[in-house]
Protein backbone atom coordinates (compact mmCIF):
# COMPACT_ATOMS: atom_id res chain seq x y z
CA UNK A 1 0.00 0.00 0.00
CA UNK A 2 2.56 2.69 0.86
CA UNK A 3 4.73 1.54 -2.13
CA UNK A 4 1.69 2.11 -4.50
CA UNK A 5 1.43 5.57 -2.87
CA UNK A 6 4.78 6.46 -3.49
CA UNK A 7 4.65 5.05 -6.75
CA UNK A 8 1.98 7.41 -7.43
CA UNK A 9 3.53 10.15 -6.30
CA UNK A 10 6.52 9.48 -8.70
CA UNK A 11 4.55 9.33 -11.41
CA UNK A 12 3.03 12.68 -9.85
CA UNK A 13 5.94 14.67 -9.46
CA UNK A 14 7.40 13.54 -12.81
CA UNK A 15 4.80 14.53 -14.16
CA UNK A 16 4.82 18.33 -12.53
CA UNK A 17 8.70 17.68 -13.24
CA UNK A 18 7.72 18.63 -17.31
CA UNK A 19 6.12 22.07 -16.65
CA UNK A 20 9.93 23.24 -16.45
CA UNK A 21 10.34 22.21 -19.97
CA UNK A 22 7.86 25.72 -20.17
CA UNK A 23 9.93 27.55 -18.14
CA UNK A 24 13.09 27.16 -20.63
CA UNK A 25 10.89 27.43 -23.77
CA UNK A 26 9.98 30.91 -22.33
CA UNK A 27 13.81 31.60 -21.72
CA UNK A 28 15.35 30.39 -25.38
CA UNK A 29 12.48 31.96 -27.08
CA UNK A 30 13.35 35.22 -25.12
CA UNK A 31 16.91 35.04 -25.98
CA UNK A 32 16.46 34.35 -29.82
CA UNK A 33 13.34 36.62 -29.63
CA UNK A 34 15.56 39.43 -28.21
CA UNK A 35 18.69 38.52 -30.53
CA UNK A 36 16.75 38.89 -33.29
CA UNK A 37 14.65 41.85 -33.04
CA UNK A 38 18.62 43.75 -32.64
CA UNK A 39 19.79 41.84 -35.68
CA UNK A 40 17.38 43.65 -37.84
CA UNK A 41 18.03 47.29 -36.21
CA UNK A 42 21.83 46.13 -37.00
CA UNK A 43 22.47 42.88 -38.96
CA UNK A 44 26.02 44.01 -39.66
CA UNK A 45 26.68 43.38 -35.97
CA UNK A 46 25.25 40.35 -36.11
CA UNK A 47 27.48 38.14 -37.54
CA UNK A 48 29.46 38.29 -34.24
CA UNK A 49 26.97 38.34 -31.36
CA UNK A 50 25.94 34.44 -32.78
CA UNK A 51 28.01 32.49 -30.56
CA UNK A 52 26.59 34.90 -27.68
CA UNK A 53 23.51 33.79 -28.35
CA UNK A 54 23.96 30.00 -28.40
CA UNK A 55 25.76 30.48 -24.81
CA UNK A 56 22.70 32.54 -24.16
CA UNK A 57 20.61 29.63 -25.16
CA UNK A 58 22.57 26.77 -23.78
CA UNK A 59 22.27 28.51 -19.76
CA UNK A 60 18.27 29.03 -20.54
CA UNK A 61 17.93 25.42 -21.62
CA UNK A 62 20.04 23.88 -18.97
CA UNK A 63 17.44 24.38 -16.28
CA UNK A 64 14.58 23.02 -18.75
CA UNK A 65 17.06 19.90 -18.94
CA UNK A 66 17.18 19.99 -15.05
CA UNK A 67 13.67 19.60 -14.71
CA UNK A 68 13.86 16.35 -17.30
CA UNK A 69 16.69 15.24 -15.05
CA UNK A 70 14.23 15.38 -11.94
CA UNK A 71 11.44 13.76 -13.66
CA UNK A 72 14.08 10.93 -15.01
CA UNK A 73 15.13 9.93 -11.90
CA UNK A 74 11.64 9.96 -10.21
CA UNK A 75 10.69 7.53 -12.73
CA UNK A 76 13.83 5.28 -12.20
CA UNK A 77 15.90 6.13 -9.06
CA UNK A 78 13.32 6.71 -6.76
CA UNK B 1 11.04 -0.94 -14.70
CA UNK B 2 12.09 -1.30 -18.34
CA UNK B 3 12.00 -4.65 -18.09
CA UNK B 4 8.39 -4.31 -17.38
CA UNK B 5 6.75 -2.88 -20.34
CA UNK B 6 8.32 -5.67 -22.73
CA UNK B 7 6.34 -7.75 -25.00
CA UNK B 8 3.29 -5.82 -23.53
CA UNK B 9 0.87 -5.11 -26.45
CA UNK B 10 -2.29 -3.77 -24.31
CA UNK B 11 -1.16 0.26 -25.03
CA UNK B 12 0.76 0.00 -28.06
CA UNK B 13 4.00 0.00 -26.72
CA UNK B 14 6.01 -2.82 -27.84
CA UNK B 15 9.36 -1.46 -26.19
CA UNK B 16 9.92 0.95 -23.50
CA UNK B 17 11.66 3.81 -25.10
CA UNK B 18 14.51 3.93 -22.84
CA UNK B 19 15.35 0.72 -24.02
CA UNK B 20 18.11 1.57 -26.68
CA UNK B 21 20.15 3.23 -23.75
CA UNK B 22 21.14 -0.04 -22.04
CA UNK B 23 24.58 -0.97 -22.23
CA UNK B 24 24.77 -4.62 -23.63
CA UNK B 25 28.24 -6.70 -23.57
CA UNK B 26 28.82 -8.03 -27.40
CA UNK B 27 31.01 -10.80 -26.05
CA UNK B 28 28.67 -12.65 -23.55
CA UNK B 29 28.33 -12.58 -20.16
CA UNK B 30 28.16 -9.67 -17.70
CA UNK B 31 29.41 -6.26 -18.05
CA UNK B 32 32.66 -5.81 -16.35
CA UNK B 33 34.95 -2.69 -16.65
CA UNK B 34 36.91 -4.67 -19.30
CA UNK B 35 33.88 -5.75 -22.01
CA UNK B 36 33.40 -5.05 -25.31
CA UNK B 37 29.84 -3.09 -25.13
CA UNK B 38 28.09 -1.48 -27.44
CA UNK B 39 29.20 1.81 -26.22
CA UNK B 40 33.08 0.64 -26.95
CA UNK B 41 32.05 -0.14 -30.15
CA UNK B 42 30.40 3.05 -31.04
CA UNK B 43 33.09 5.47 -29.63
CA UNK B 44 36.01 3.40 -30.99
CA UNK B 45 33.53 3.63 -34.42
CA UNK B 46 33.89 7.44 -33.32
CA UNK B 47 37.81 7.90 -33.07
CA UNK B 48 37.76 5.84 -36.72
CA UNK B 49 35.09 8.34 -38.54
CA UNK B 50 37.11 11.27 -37.18
CA UNK B 51 41.00 9.64 -38.28
CA UNK B 52 39.39 9.08 -41.77
CA UNK B 53 37.53 12.64 -42.04
CA UNK B 54 40.59 14.69 -40.52
CA UNK B 55 43.41 12.68 -41.63
CA UNK B 56 42.55 11.40 -45.27
CA UNK B 57 40.54 14.59 -45.56
CA UNK B 58 43.22 17.11 -45.14
CA UNK B 59 45.98 15.05 -46.76
CA UNK B 60 45.70 15.70 -50.50
CA UNK B 61 46.55 19.46 -49.36
CA UNK B 62 45.32 20.89 -52.77
CA UNK B 63 45.03 24.65 -53.48
CA UNK B 64 41.58 24.08 -55.10
CA UNK B 65 39.91 21.57 -51.77
CA UNK B 66 38.23 18.38 -52.65
CA UNK B 67 34.78 18.21 -51.27
CA UNK B 68 36.50 15.82 -48.28
CA UNK B 69 39.10 18.57 -47.87
CA UNK B 70 36.82 21.03 -47.15
CA UNK B 71 35.19 19.20 -45.04
CA UNK B 72 38.61 19.21 -42.80
CA UNK B 73 39.30 22.38 -43.70
CA UNK B 74 36.33 23.98 -42.88
CA UNK B 75 35.86 22.03 -39.34
CA UNK B 76 39.53 23.37 -38.54
CA UNK B 77 38.54 27.13 -39.37
CA UNK B 78 35.41 26.47 -37.95
CA UNK B 79 36.65 25.71 -34.72
CA UNK B 80 39.64 27.74 -34.49
CA UNK B 81 38.23 30.74 -35.65
CA UNK B 82 35.32 30.47 -32.42
CA UNK B 83 38.07 29.63 -30.21
CA UNK B 84 40.13 33.12 -31.26
CA UNK B 85 36.88 35.07 -30.88
CA UNK B 86 35.70 33.45 -27.45
CA UNK B 87 38.83 32.57 -25.79
CA UNK B 88 41.28 35.58 -27.16
CA UNK B 89 44.67 35.33 -28.55
CA UNK B 90 46.33 33.99 -25.76
CA UNK B 91 43.64 31.31 -26.02
CA UNK B 92 44.92 29.61 -29.00
CA UNK B 93 47.20 27.34 -27.13
CA UNK B 94 44.18 25.10 -25.63
CA UNK B 95 42.65 24.76 -29.54
CA UNK B 96 43.79 21.23 -29.75
CA UNK B 97 41.81 20.45 -26.89
CA UNK B 98 38.21 22.41 -27.87
CA UNK B 99 38.92 20.79 -31.88
CA UNK B 100 38.88 17.33 -29.88
CA UNK B 101 35.77 17.30 -27.50
CA UNK B 102 33.99 19.26 -30.85
CA UNK B 103 35.20 16.31 -33.27
CA UNK B 104 34.29 13.64 -30.90
CA UNK B 105 31.03 15.07 -29.50
CA UNK B 106 29.75 16.06 -33.08
CA UNK B 107 30.45 12.66 -34.83
CA UNK B 108 29.65 10.51 -32.05
CA UNK B 109 26.01 12.38 -32.17
CA UNK B 110 25.79 11.82 -35.86
CA UNK B 111 26.37 8.17 -35.48
CA UNK B 112 24.36 8.08 -32.51
CA UNK B 113 21.75 9.29 -35.48
CA UNK B 114 22.07 6.14 -37.52
CA UNK B 115 19.38 3.83 -36.59
CA UNK B 116 19.68 1.09 -34.39
CA UNK B 117 23.11 2.81 -33.40
CA UNK B 118 24.02 3.75 -29.81
CA UNK B 119 24.59 7.48 -28.94
CA UNK B 120 27.22 7.03 -26.31
CA UNK B 121 26.82 10.91 -25.30
CA UNK B 122 23.60 10.01 -24.54
CA UNK B 123 25.04 8.87 -21.33
CA UNK B 124 26.00 11.14 -18.63
CA UNK B 125 28.65 8.95 -17.30
CA UNK B 126 30.51 9.65 -20.79
CA UNK B 127 29.84 13.50 -20.36
CA UNK B 128 30.10 14.09 -17.10
CA UNK B 129 33.87 12.62 -17.81
CA UNK B 130 34.53 15.27 -20.17
CA UNK B 131 32.91 17.58 -18.47
CA UNK B 132 34.88 17.23 -15.08
CA UNK B 133 38.24 17.15 -17.37
CA UNK B 134 37.22 20.61 -18.83
CA UNK B 135 36.08 21.80 -14.96
CA UNK B 136 39.43 20.32 -13.37
CA UNK B 137 41.87 21.86 -16.49
CA UNK B 138 40.28 25.31 -16.02
CA UNK B 139 40.61 25.28 -12.43
CA UNK B 140 44.01 24.24 -12.34
CA UNK B 141 44.94 26.76 -15.44
CA UNK B 142 43.02 29.22 -13.22
CA UNK B 143 45.34 28.80 -10.54
CA UNK B 144 48.83 28.26 -12.42
CA UNK B 145 48.01 31.70 -14.84
CA UNK B 146 46.70 33.95 -11.64
CA UNK B 147 47.77 32.80 -8.77
CA UNK B 148 45.38 33.55 -6.04
CA UNK B 149 43.97 36.39 -8.45
CA UNK B 150 41.78 33.68 -10.30
CA UNK B 151 39.65 34.04 -6.93
CA UNK B 152 39.01 37.52 -8.45
CA UNK B 153 36.66 35.72 -10.98
CA UNK B 154 33.97 35.70 -8.44
CA UNK B 155 34.28 39.09 -6.85
CA UNK B 156 32.96 41.38 -9.83
CA UNK B 157 34.22 44.67 -9.36
CA UNK B 158 31.48 46.33 -11.70
CA UNK B 159 29.21 45.48 -9.52
CA UNK B 160 27.99 48.09 -6.38
CA UNK B 161 30.24 47.23 -3.09
CA UNK B 162 27.10 46.18 -1.17
CA UNK B 163 25.89 43.71 -3.81
CA UNK B 164 29.53 42.09 -4.39
CA UNK B 165 29.28 39.78 -1.17
CA UNK B 166 26.09 38.13 -2.48
CA UNK B 167 27.38 37.80 -5.90
CA UNK B 168 30.11 36.05 -4.62
CA UNK B 169 27.82 33.40 -3.35
CA UNK B 170 26.01 33.00 -6.80
CA UNK B 171 29.32 33.01 -8.48
CA UNK B 172 30.65 30.56 -6.46
CA UNK B 173 27.57 27.88 -6.20
CA UNK B 174 27.42 28.51 -10.23
CA UNK B 175 30.84 27.88 -10.52
CA UNK B 176 30.24 24.84 -9.01
CA UNK B 177 27.46 23.77 -10.97
CA UNK B 178 29.01 24.08 -14.30
CA UNK B 179 30.55 20.57 -14.71
CA UNK B 180 26.76 19.44 -13.73
CA UNK B 181 24.67 21.85 -16.31
CA UNK B 182 28.05 20.99 -18.90
CA UNK B 183 27.49 17.34 -18.45
CA UNK B 184 23.48 17.09 -18.24
CA UNK B 185 22.39 19.25 -20.91
CA UNK B 186 24.24 17.45 -23.52
CA UNK B 187 23.28 14.16 -22.32
CA UNK B 188 19.95 15.24 -21.67
CA UNK B 189 19.07 16.61 -25.16
CA UNK B 190 20.72 13.38 -26.42
CA UNK B 191 18.79 11.05 -24.23
CA UNK B 192 15.47 13.30 -24.74
CA UNK B 193 15.46 13.52 -28.71
CA UNK B 194 16.28 9.52 -29.15
CA UNK B 195 13.69 9.07 -25.99
CA UNK B 196 10.81 10.95 -28.45
CA UNK B 197 11.93 9.23 -31.85
CA UNK B 198 11.18 6.06 -29.68
CA UNK B 199 7.76 7.02 -28.23
CA UNK B 200 6.31 7.82 -31.78
CA UNK B 201 8.02 4.67 -33.05
CA UNK B 202 6.32 2.80 -30.31
CA UNK B 203 2.73 4.44 -31.42
CA UNK B 204 3.79 3.73 -35.31
CA UNK B 205 2.79 -0.20 -35.76
CA UNK B 206 -0.73 0.74 -33.87
CA UNK B 207 -2.26 -0.15 -37.38
CA UNK B 208 -1.36 -3.29 -36.78
CA UNK B 209 -3.22 -3.98 -33.35
CA UNK B 210 -6.39 -1.88 -33.76
CA UNK B 211 -7.04 -1.06 -37.16
CA UNK B 212 -9.70 1.57 -36.88
CA UNK B 213 -7.45 3.97 -34.79
CA UNK B 214 -4.65 2.78 -36.34
CA UNK B 215 -5.18 4.41 -39.77
CA UNK B 216 -4.83 7.92 -38.50
CA UNK B 217 -2.29 7.55 -35.58
CA UNK B 218 0.25 5.56 -37.83
CA UNK B 219 0.60 7.84 -40.63
CA UNK B 220 0.89 10.97 -38.36
CA UNK B 221 3.41 9.01 -35.98
CA UNK B 222 5.74 8.17 -38.62
CA UNK B 223 5.24 11.87 -40.13
CA UNK B 224 6.27 13.10 -36.46
CA UNK B 225 9.67 10.74 -36.50
CA UNK B 226 11.02 11.85 -39.63
CA UNK B 227 10.38 15.56 -38.32
CA UNK B 228 11.53 15.21 -34.74
CA UNK B 229 14.90 13.13 -36.49
CA UNK B 230 15.28 16.67 -38.63
CA UNK B 231 15.18 18.43 -35.42
CA UNK B 232 17.50 15.88 -33.79
CA UNK B 233 20.23 16.21 -36.72
CA UNK B 234 20.03 20.02 -35.65
CA UNK B 235 20.21 19.45 -32.32
CA UNK B 236 23.68 16.96 -32.82
CA UNK B 237 25.51 19.42 -33.95
CA UNK B 238 24.26 22.66 -31.74
CA UNK B 239 24.95 20.65 -28.78
CA UNK B 240 28.54 19.64 -29.82
CA UNK B 241 29.06 23.49 -30.83
CA UNK B 242 27.48 24.59 -27.01
CA UNK B 243 29.87 22.19 -25.41
CA UNK B 244 32.80 23.07 -27.64
CA UNK B 245 31.80 27.11 -26.92
CA UNK B 246 31.61 26.82 -23.29
CA UNK B 247 34.73 24.89 -23.51
CA UNK B 248 35.80 28.00 -24.46
CA UNK B 249 34.26 30.62 -22.00
CA UNK B 250 34.81 28.62 -18.92
CA UNK B 251 38.70 28.66 -20.47
CA UNK B 252 38.54 32.28 -20.86
CA UNK B 253 37.79 32.76 -17.35
CA UNK B 254 40.44 30.71 -16.03
CA UNK B 255 42.90 33.32 -18.82
CA UNK B 256 41.39 36.77 -17.58
CA UNK B 257 39.38 36.44 -14.24
CA UNK B 258 38.40 39.95 -13.95
CA UNK B 259 35.63 41.23 -15.38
Amino acid sequence: MTGDIVQMGAYIGAGLACTGMGGAAVGVGHVVGNFLSGALRNPSAAGGQTATMFIGIAFAEALGIFSFLVALLLMFAV
Amino acid sequence: MATETHSELEDGLVFHPMDQFQVISLVGGDVEWFTITNVTLMMALTVIVIAFIMIFGARGRALVPSRSQSIAELTYGFIYKMVEDVTGKDGVVFFPYVMTLFMFILVANFLGLIPMAFTTTSHIAVTAVMAMAVFLAVTIIGFVKNGFGFLGVFWISSAPLILRPILALIEVISYFVRPVSHSIRLAGNMMAGHAVIKVFAAFAPLVLISTGIGLVVTPLSILAITAIYALEVLVAFIQAYVFAILTCVYLRDALHPHH
